[in-house]
């Protein structure tokens, strides 16, 4: 991702510096807008928007932006931040049917919560620094508690594993965070246009939110300008990705449903949006490549293209454009208007099946094992349909090698024996020689920090499965350091799943235009895909034992004290006077009975109301405030001695 | 031929709903007769050498992904069927959970997985379930013969669905009695462990207020008429309508009819906890901490007729998924609520603070008696014997402690005596392999006698070991046997203690008592006669099947013993070692006492 993002990026930055300077710094800052809509082999939509924002680089610090956020550009200077990506998601992204091998998938399938990876542009012994600060603007920013990534045992440093080499790298995630509009709202601030216009006013809350999967994502990186004097410039992406499910009234399952624009977000597209340089609509048909591929220059040739036997779309592309394994249908928004708004629709009319493009392997990772005490967490990687036909095999001493690489983050209550590391290839047993190609390890200091494991395996070419596996001992939280919902469980963050020799691109036959999208697609990206978030019970401490123990150590103060007062407030002498006095009206064995059967009944005595005398009270009262204060002071004089010595 | 084409009919089934469908092959041999696995967690996968192809089963799995979910949890639904000749009502269950999970297949509001496994119940119904556990939990990564079985592919992947946070066995077996379509609700796991009351709870009031089923856990019948509960619990009523008419705020008093069903199910609730056998598929569950009960409906009609079973299909399903939402909206997995409770209802329960004070209260006098004996035997040593080794004084109980030690070395043998007699070459009915183990023990009880001096009963010895002592040392390794056990498995504890103590307070040498002629000294002998008559093992279980109604079986009482202790070595319940290593020690001891020459 940031290899394809810095190698043609000096180009067109130098492009638009000219232009810049031939027409003054106004026209220099750069927004396109662009979605992409793709229908999935298992009935559903994907939605991919796109937006790109680019700000040159100016030699005057603290100047006036025109498009680009000013949150942004003050980031970036603050924390001299010189790539970042942080994405927020909901729902899994499903390898299988949605594909893991062209440049979409290994971009935008990202993994349940937030992600944030950043590289700094900072001395060594700042990036700790600069990566606090950071999480606590993000976390500002964007609504979200991006501020947990903070605390040193959830983040890591991964060195080669995570596919971009930097020693200032940083990568954390959070896993149980919640994706909701809250989190929206400020990233759809970052656009010129917010969702009032243009290709963004499709958002409609409730149908983006009602899909299967939702995943916002946003990545800087800066540029150099090279020159003396100048700063550096910044390229904003924003990309948007949901999969939808399209209402259907068709009861035959093998039909792919009909849909369009309306349909899908309940709104539709009236214009571009005006500060945008280009803003188009793509639409992306996998597997049909076809029959007619030999002359697409006639017109009805191109026409038959989106207008044919299998499925009819509602309005004219601009463009089509081949690629190795499929169609994409260009469409310029900028014609439509209010009286005709773009609302494209595809119809299909005969079922049609096709499969998406899989990774090499497909990983799963579970939790092994049972009890409160030790488990076990296996990764387990199969070969899929595809993997024959790829490319990128290596030889290695004549041997056919896939290369995949493992970046895993144990938090420190997972205390991993990297030792018990075992390695199954095709149910054999392997020594690590034989398929550890590099390992690096950082073990988690309890309560400190976190642990990290990167290796790089390299599997025969024909394998059909391999599986790791690595044990671990649960560990003990103090009591404060558990979360509110301890009961759960606790996460242990995905694991990255790459394949270094693998790269995806889109391939077109014909030459590119200059949408960013298509650009970033046709640059080779890094094949990437995490894995399932796990979820480990922890033994939880009962929460409400504090509460028992201030209750029984109240009780016993209760008890103590009020004897104690009891023993020295009440006159036993004058009580019995008292009782003889009374007990001249009635008899002590009557009185016994009658207050026994009034305790059995429940009710309390309908005692004579007998006058107290007054001054009686009050003389009881001034001798209870002396021996109060004869306390007191016998409490203070202890007080004082005590702590004299 | 059959089964195969059911399976796949069950699979092709669910992944039109849109479930991730796979197979999975299982060996019908699974709890091997081997000792000392007691404590152990569930096996890890060991791996059969010789696996014949000619026997397997094959289980079936369907996975609905939650639509938003994050895929850390999962809830499991099981129904197991039998594939080659299951009935009708079999194919009720299967019918009421397929018409869930093609509603779940569809709902939005899920946020864990659903996990559906038809378990093949040709080999039992625990036996599919655990292997399933198994392969999910502690699968192993290495070669497989059984994978290359038959003509059902079934290396395509397992998968899986996160942590499990709770699971339900459905099954619908027999005809109601009642008039309302009933439901029977099992939770005991093995070792007496229960799943949280809340799970009971949601399915209790969900059946018994949303669907109107008649909501049943198990009892023992025989209790319901027997006459002395029943007067037991008239006095009871007498007492509470007493009370009530003193204070109108007590309302302790409970009807007859109520009290006995409440003796009779408590009854049977410790009685399965205290087997620590589990009663259903749900106790594969819970050996991975996973919350599961066993819910089995009678419909009041018979499985044929059809206009009836769409009213039965809907109220079924809508329980299971009043359940399923109950726990799918659940942040947190079930912790509020008791793990230690005795049921004397569906809806009543004894909690573990209440129960306790019973078995303490009983287990208190033990420590005491031992003290007051200790001591009266020393003055009675100091009396008898004029030795010049009176130095020794706190040494006294130490002779005592030797022939309890080697008695309870004598059990722990026994114990363990049936893993090698089962290692005998050649095949033996239950009953001949008990009469070899009989025969053992009672030899290797003689050579312990002969050995080891003192420990006879029947040694003329005048000056052993002071009854007394040996009493008090006694009820001190009772005590802390009986202790030890509360904690591992509470029931079994109470039913011994029950058993046990009265036996260790009453007993006393026979030799004095009929000497003596005394009405009250020849009661306790009578007594302590009798106590120790209940108390032999095999007498215990003779007693308990005839409680249970099964009847005396006379001459094949052995071989059932032995089939009833083979059952629970094989699932690995604690109460066989209490029943060797305390109870039968304790036992001997007792006997001791009873015979000793004083």
């Amino acid at each position: 991702m940031a290899s394809l993002v810095r190698s043609w990026i000096p180009l067109l930055i130098l492009q638009s510096f000219l232009v810049a300077v031939a027409f003054g710094s106004k026209e220099a800052e750069q927004f396109s807008e662009a979605l992409l809509l793709k229908p999935l082999p298992d009935r559903k939509v994907l939605a991919h928007f796109h937006f790109e924002n680019r700000a040159p680089p100016s030699n005057s610090h603290g100047r006036h932006h025109h498009l680009f956020p000013k949150a942004i550009s003050q980031l970036v200077q603050k924390f001299r931040v010189k790539e970042m990506e942080l994405s927020f998601t909901q729902g899994r992204w499903n390898h299988e049917h949605w594909g893991g091998f062209d440049p979409l998938s290994s971009m935008n399938a990202k993994p349940v919560g937030v992600e944030l990876w950043a590289v700094f542009d900072v001395p060594q012994s700042q990036v700790d620094t600069s990566w606090k600060n950071l999480t606590h603007a993000l976390s500002g920013l964007f609504c979200a508690s991006i501020n947990f990534l903070e605390s040193s045992t959830s983040y890591a440093a991964p060195t080669w594993g995570f596919g971009t080499n930097s020693d200032k790298l940083r990568y954390g995630s959070l896993p149980r965070e919640a994706v909701c509009t809250e989190n929206l709202t400020p990233w759809l601030k970052l656009l010129p246009c917010r969702d009032k216009d243009g290709i963004s006013a499709l958002m409609n809350r409730p149908s983006v939110y009602r899909g299967f999967y939702h995943s916002q994502r946003l990545h800087l990186s800066t540029v150099e300008s090279g020159q003396e004097g100048l700063g550096s410039g910044i390229v904003l992406e924003q990309t948007l990705t949901v999969v939808l499910q399209p209402e259907t009234t068709s009861v035959e399952t093998n039909m792919q449903p009909s849909w369009s624009l309306s349909s899908l977000f309940g709104r539709k597209v009236v214009g571009s949006c005006v500060l945008a340089k280009s803003s188009n609509v793509y639409l992306q048909l996998e597997g049909r490549l076809g029959h007619e591929s030999k002359n697409v220059d006639t017109e009805i040739e191109a026409h038959k293209l989106w207008k044919n036997a299998d499925f009819d779309l509602s309005l004219k592309p601009d463009r089509v454009l081949r690629e190795s394994s499929g169609l994409l249908f260009i469409f310029d928004i900028d014609k439509s208007s209010d009286s005709e708004p773009f609302d494209l629709g595809l119809n299909w009319k005969l079922p049609s099946k096709w499969s998406c493009q899989q990774a090499p392997l497909q990983a799963s990772r579970f939790l092994m094992g049972s009890g409160n005490e030790r488990g076990a967490i296996a990764i387990l990687l199969k070969a899929t349909e595809s993997q024959e036909k790829l490319p990128g095999r290596e030889l290695t001493d004549g041997r056919c090698t896939i290369k995949a690489n493992i970046f895993q983050i144990f938090p420190w209550y997972i205390k991993v024996y990297y030792h018990t590391l075992q390695i199954f290839v095709d149910q054999q047993q392997k020594t690590d020689s034989e398929v550890l190609k590099k390992i690096n390890v950082s073990p988690s200091t309890d309560k400190v920090s976190s642990g990290m494991l990167e290796m790089m395996l390299e599997l025969p070419c024909e394998v059909k499965s391999a599986a790791i596996s690595i044990e671990y001992d649960k560990g003990f939280l103090h009591i404060d350091e558990y979360p509110p919902d301890a009961n759960q469980g606790f996460d242990i963050p995905s694991a990255l799943i790459s394949f270094p020799s693998h790269h995806a691109s889109l391939d077109f036959q014909e030459e590119l235009s200059k949408s960013p999208l298509l650009s970033s697609f046709k640059e080779k990206s890094l094949v990437r895909s995490y894995t399932e978030v796990l979820l480990v019970p922890l033994t939880t401490p009962d929460f409400s034992m504090p509460y028992n123990v201030i209750t029984i150590t109240c009780t016993i103060f209760a008890l103590y004290f009020g004897s104690l007062l009891n023993v020295l407030r009440r006159r036993i002498g004058e009580e019995e006077r008292f009782l003889k006095s009374q007990g001249k009206k009635t008899g002590g064995v009557k009185q016994l009975l009658l207050r026994l059967t009034a305790k059995i009944r429940g009710r309390p005595i309908e005692a004579p109301s007998s006058e107290s005398p007054a001054a009686e009270s009050s003389f009881l009262s001034t001798k209870l405030i002396f021996k109060i204060i004869l306390i007191a002071g016998a409490a203070a004089a202890w007080q004082y001695f005590s702590t004299d010595k | 031929m059959k089964a195969r084409v059911f399976q796949k009919l069950i699979g092709k089934y669910m992944s039109e709903m849109g479930a991730e469908v796979y197979y999975q092959k299982f060996h019908p041999e699974g709890n091997q007769f081997h000792p000392l696995h007691f404590f152990s967690g569930p096996d890890s996968y060991t791996l059969l050498d010789n696996v014949s192809c000619a026997s397997y089963g094959v289980n079936v799995a369907g996975i609905i992904r939650a639509p938003r979910g994050d895929g850390k949890e999962s809830i499991v639904l099981v129904t197991p069927y039998d594939f080659i000749n299951g009935g009708d009502y079999e194919a009720l269950s299967l019918g009421i959970t397929g018409t869930l999970f093609s509603l779940l297949a569809r709902v939005t509001w899920l946020s864990k997985d659903i996990i559906w496994l038809v378990a093949d119940s040709r080999y039992g119904d625990y036996r599919p379930v655990a292997a399933w556990l198994t392969e999910y939990h502690s699968p192993s990564f290495k070669d497989s013969d059984l994978l290359k079985c038959g003509e059902l592919n079934t290396a395509d992947k397992f998968r899986r669905a996160g942590t499990m946070a709770a699971a339900l066995v459905l099954k619908v077996d027999g005809r109601s009695e009642r008039f309302e379509d009933t439901l029977s609700i099992y939770a005991e796991a093995s070792n007496g462990q229960m799943p949280n009351l809340d799970l009971i709870n949601v399915v209790n009031y969900l059946a018994v207020h949303r669907q109107g089923f008649y909501v049943k856990v198990e009892k023992v019948v025989s209790l319901l008429s027997s006459s002395w509960l029943k007067i037991i619990g008239e006095i009871f009523e007498a007492v509470g309508k007493l009370a009530h008419t003193l204070n109108p705020d007590w309302n302790f008093g409970i009807p007859t009819a109520d009290y006995l069903e409440g003796s009779a199910t408590l009854a049977s609730s410790l009685y399965s906890q205290a087997l620590g056998i589990p009663t259903g598929p749900h106790g594969a569950f819970r050996d991975y901490q996973v919350d599961a009960i066993t819910l089995k409906v009678s419909p009041r009609f018979p499985p044929d007729s059809k206009t009836r079973q769409h009213d039965f299909f809907l109220r079924g399903a809508k329980l299971l998924e009043g359940t399923i939402r109950s726990v799918n909206n659940l942040l947190e997995k079930f912790h509020q609520s008791f793990f230690l409770y005795l049921l004397t209802s569906p809806s009543k329960f004894i909690s573990v603070g209440v129960y306790m004070i019973a078995f303490a209260l009983l287990v208190a006098s033990l420590p005491m008696v031992a003290a007051s004996l200790y001591i009266d035997g020393c003055k009675a040593l100091n009396n008898s014997t004029l030795n010049p080794a009176g130095n020794f004084k706190s040494w006294k109980w130490l002779d005592a402690a030797k022939q309890v030690f080697a008695l309870h070395l004598f059990g722990l043998i026994v114990t363990l005596l049936p893993y090698f007699i089962c290692q005998v070459p050649g095949q033996h009915s239950p009953s001949n392999r008990s009469i070899m183990w009989g025969t053992t023990s009672s030899s290797l009880l003689l050579i312990t006698f002969a050995t080891i001096p003192g420990c006879s009963p029947f040694s003329s010895r005048r000056h052993g070991t002071n009854w007394a002592v040996l009493k008090s040392v006694t009820i001190s390794a009772a005590f802390i046997g009986l202790c030890l056990m509360s904690i591992i498995n509470f029931a079994t504890a109470e039913i011994g203690a029950l058993l046990l103590v009265p036996t260790c307070l009453i007993v006393q040498p026979i030799k004095p008592a009929l000497r003596s002629r005394r009405i009250k000294s020849l009661l306790g002998a009578f007594c302590s006669m009798v106590l120790l008559t209940i108390g032999f093992p095999v007498m215990l279980f003779a007693i308990s099947k005839g409680l249970f109604g099964e009847g005396l079986v006379g001459l094949s009482l052995g071989g059932e013993f032995w089939t009833w202790l083979e059952s629970l070595w094989a699932w690995k319940s604690a109460t066989y070692l209490y029943i060797g290593m305390v109870h039968l020690p304790c036992w001997l001891l007792c006997l001791c006492i009873l015979f000793h020459p004083s």
